[in-house]
């Protein structure tokens, strides 16, 4: 049974190699064989997830080595995998909802003429992702975390004719490769430390290294995560990976690859839990983003970068329930499996919508779709009831949980922490109700795209809606699932550890303030755009918004801190190279020359001046010959 | 007679040998000037044979003579060519060997 874990990566793989390199004699079938292959992958999921529930808890994690990759004396590198509780979350998340995506994407490519090269990349991404959770050392997960970078690059610039996703994919690549940057210092760093990178050695002999090395480790290991989770600083990019269509937008920049971070984090929970100081730097990542992601996502007026925003928002949840250490890293997890399946849900609406509406994307342009697209009005309310953490749906026992740690972190620390998830939640309630509210209700403010067509909302086909059904049912049901007698904490806790929290509030009070904090959000965001027309030019606004549209400034900051910033060390150490070491160089050379050019009048033809300096030299000679004899 | 004397005639010649080399441009002249600087020395190694008593000084004049003789062939046969071609003998005329 075993034997099929390499199985899990090898199917999606041979799909990303036969869809592209297959030609185009696979166009026709190409997208069915890409999305059969995803779920043949599912396939393989579900029975080892069967065959691991059959087993007793300390016997599931399972262990494979396939062969070594690299064998030199003092360095060992293998291609190993590692299924463990862990691993197989994150296993039926990927394959589940990607193979959902495949089959939305079915439909929502159907008239793309690179719709082969699409399903190849989709493929290509979940073999990525599949080795990213199922390495068992981090050389092999380094692999997998540049192939999703890969996988994400090709998808955001999948339409590369339009300058704007081409830049996008750059941006995205150009970001990721600085956090990229700190999970191979970690790896280095581990390397030097223990003198392997696999995870069961790591993790038994941390307790040996130095607190210096171990928070450096830990802080290297939270840039990685910062840069492919999008949490602050490297958070730029997401917002414009939007430009990819829109089933990318859900599986790779919403459900999956994006909280690559979070599982770096949580594999890596032996390291982070003996380096508090990269732990409170987890947290305080985790909260500035969380209130930063809901900040830009109410000022959005594109449906997809406003639920960009929410994204960044939720997963600065996992972060910083994560970096709360075992009372987090269960709900953490948890919270990134429903989200998974809500956000992904919520794209995959925002897409059936953008289809509906001749791939208008501003929502101001939407309004009173809800009696035009049923299913998706439905799907997408129930994941929107979910996001927001509405009583009895997946995101309310996920987000409950993470901001009851929050406070059951203690002291002061717990205090701001609770205070900002709770903030955090209230904010998710009025920027998705906004949402809700400006393309589901109020008055049509549909206007002719660009050729001209009026729009003619419809409902998109089958294809696209079982998924979005299939997703809704997760939505609503999973976080319940999870929570009956704590079985997703009981699952999890061998791998990961839990310990209850020591929340000064109970959990009584902290549902209800969420409760509380809910309704006021939704609350005033049906004020401002439930009872009052949806004004379709945008209006001034405050400052905070007019700085929330431009991503709070995120870019002005990147070019004035770095690229100006960046630009004018390099012009200064041009001008140093060239004044100064060019300068010393050129400044020797012109010395030697002239002076030889002064010399070189000596030469000056006449034989007699030449006969004066032999005799001259002549004279020398006598004179010092004399002298010699003379001493 | 003092044969210290012998030696300042060779100094002599050979100052007024040198000084014409130096300031005279006829190459004519000029070679002369070069064998009388050359006889000068000449006049010395033989002074210097009878100083001593020996015959070496005496031996490196003959090659000395010996020496000139060929220099003066070679030396005229370049005069006269370069007579030829330039209908000069100065030797300030020939400059062209300079950078």
């Amino acid at each position: 049974m075993d034997n099929l874990i390499p199985v899990l990566v090898a199917v999606p793989l041979l799909g990303a190699a036969l869809l592209l390199c297959g030609g185009r004699r696979l166009d026709r079938v190409g997208h069915w064989l890409g999305t059969l292959l995803a779920f043949a992958s599912f396939g393989v999921g579900l029975a080892l997830f069967f065959s691991m529930l059959g087993r007793s808890t300390a016997d599931r994690p399972v262990h494979v080595t396939l062969y070594t990759w690299i064998p030199v004396n003092g360095f060992q590198a293998d291609v190993g995998f590692q299924l463990d509780q862990l691993s197989m979350t994150f296993v039926l998340l990927i394959t589940g909802v990607g193979s959902l995506i495949h089959l939305y994407s079915v439909g929502y490519m159907a008239h793309d003429q690179k719709r082969r090269r699409f399903f190849g990349y989709l493929n290509l991404f979940l073999a990525a992702m599949l080795l990213l959770v199922l390495a068992d050392n981090y050389l092999l997960l380094y692999v997998g975390w540049e192939g999703v970078g890969l996988a994400s690059y090709l998808l955001i610039g999948f339409w590369q004719h339009k300058p704007s996703a081409a830049t996008a994919a750059k941006k995205a690549f150009l970001v990721n490769r600085v956090g990229d940057v700190g999970l191979s210092i970690a790896v280095m760093l581990m390397f030097t430390t223990f003198g392997t990178f696999a995870f069961t050695p790591v993790f038994a002999h941390a307790s040996q290294a130095t607190q210096a090395t171990l928070t450096g480790i830990g802080l290297m290991l939270l840039l990685a995560a910062c840069g492919k989770s999008a949490q602050v600083p490297l958070q730029s990019w997401l917002g414009d990976a939007m430009e990819g269509p829109t089933p990318v937008s859900a599986l790779i920049h919403a459900a999956t690859m994006v909280t690559a971070g979070v599982y770096l984090i949580t594999r890596s929970s032996a390291i982070f839990n003996l380096a508090p100081t990269a732990q409170l730097a987890t947290v305080v990542v985790g909260a500035v983003t969380l209130l930063f992601g809901a900040i830009v996502g109410c000022a959005k007026d594109d449906i997809k970068k406003a639920l960009a925003g929410s994204t960044m928002s939720q997963i600065g949840y996992m972060v910083l329930a994560a970096g709360l250490g075992p009372i987090g890293y269960v709900f953490a997890i948890m919270h990134l499996v429903t989200h998974g399946f809500f956000k992904a849900g919520l794209f995959l609406g925002a897409g059936s919508v953008m289809h509906g509406m001749n791939d208008e994307v501003d929502m101001r342009k939407y309004g009173g779709l809800r009696k035009y697209m049923p299913l998706t009005f439905v799907t997408f309310g129930l994941g929107y009831l979910a996001i927001i953490g509405f009583p009895g749906l997946s995101g309310f026992f996920s987000k409950d949980k993470i901001i009851e740690a929050a406070f059951g972190h203690g002291g002061t620390e717990g205090w701001i922490l609770g205070t900002c998830t709770l903030v955090g939640a209230a904010v998710t309630a009025f920027y998705m109700t906004r949402v809700m509210l400006m393309t589901f209700f109020g008055e049509k403010r549909w206007v002719p795209d660009a050729d001209g067509h009026d729009p003619h909302p419809h409902e998109s086909p089958a294809v696209m809606g079982a998924p979005m059904v299939i997703l809704a049912f997760g939505s609503v049901f999973l976080g319940g699932l999870f929570s009956i007698n704590s079985s997703f904490v009981h699952w999890l806790s061998p791998v990961t550890g839990y310990q209850e929290g020591h929340s000064p509030l109970s959990t009584t009070t902290v549902t209800v303030c969420t409760t509380v904090v809910l309704l006021l959000g939704v609350g005033v965001a049906w004020m401002m755009y439930g009872r009052r027309p949806v004004p379709a030019v945008p209006p001034l606004g405050s400052l905070l918004t007019r700085a929330a549209r431009r991503d709070l400034l995120q870019d002005d900051f990147n070019h004035v801190v770095l690229v100006s910033g960046g630009s004018h060390l390099t012009r200064f150490l041009v001008y140093l190279e060239g004044k100064g070491l060019d300068g010393l160089v050129n400044g020797i050379a012109a010395l030697i020359g002239g002076t030889s050019g002064r010399v070189r009048k000596v030469q000056n033809g006449y034989v007699r001046s030449y006969a004066l300096s032999m005799f001259g030299g002549a004279l020398v000679l006598a004179a010092t010959t004399l002298l010699m004899r003379a001493v | 007679m003092n044969p210290v004397n012998y030696l300042y005639l060779a100094a002599l010649l050979f100052t007024i040998g040198a000084v014409g080399v130096l300031v005279r441009r006829n190459a004519i002249v000029l070679f002369m000037c070069v064998e009388l600087m050359l006889n000068a020395c000449n006049l010395a190694l033989v002074t210097f044979s009878r100083l001593h008593g020996n015959l070496d000084g005496q031996i490196i004049a003959f090659f000395t003579m010996v020496v000139a003789a060929a220099e003066v062939v070679v030396g005229l046969a370049i005069i006269v060519s370069v007579f030829r071609t330039r209908h000069s003998a100065s030797v300030d005329d020939t400059n062209l060997m300079k950078l």
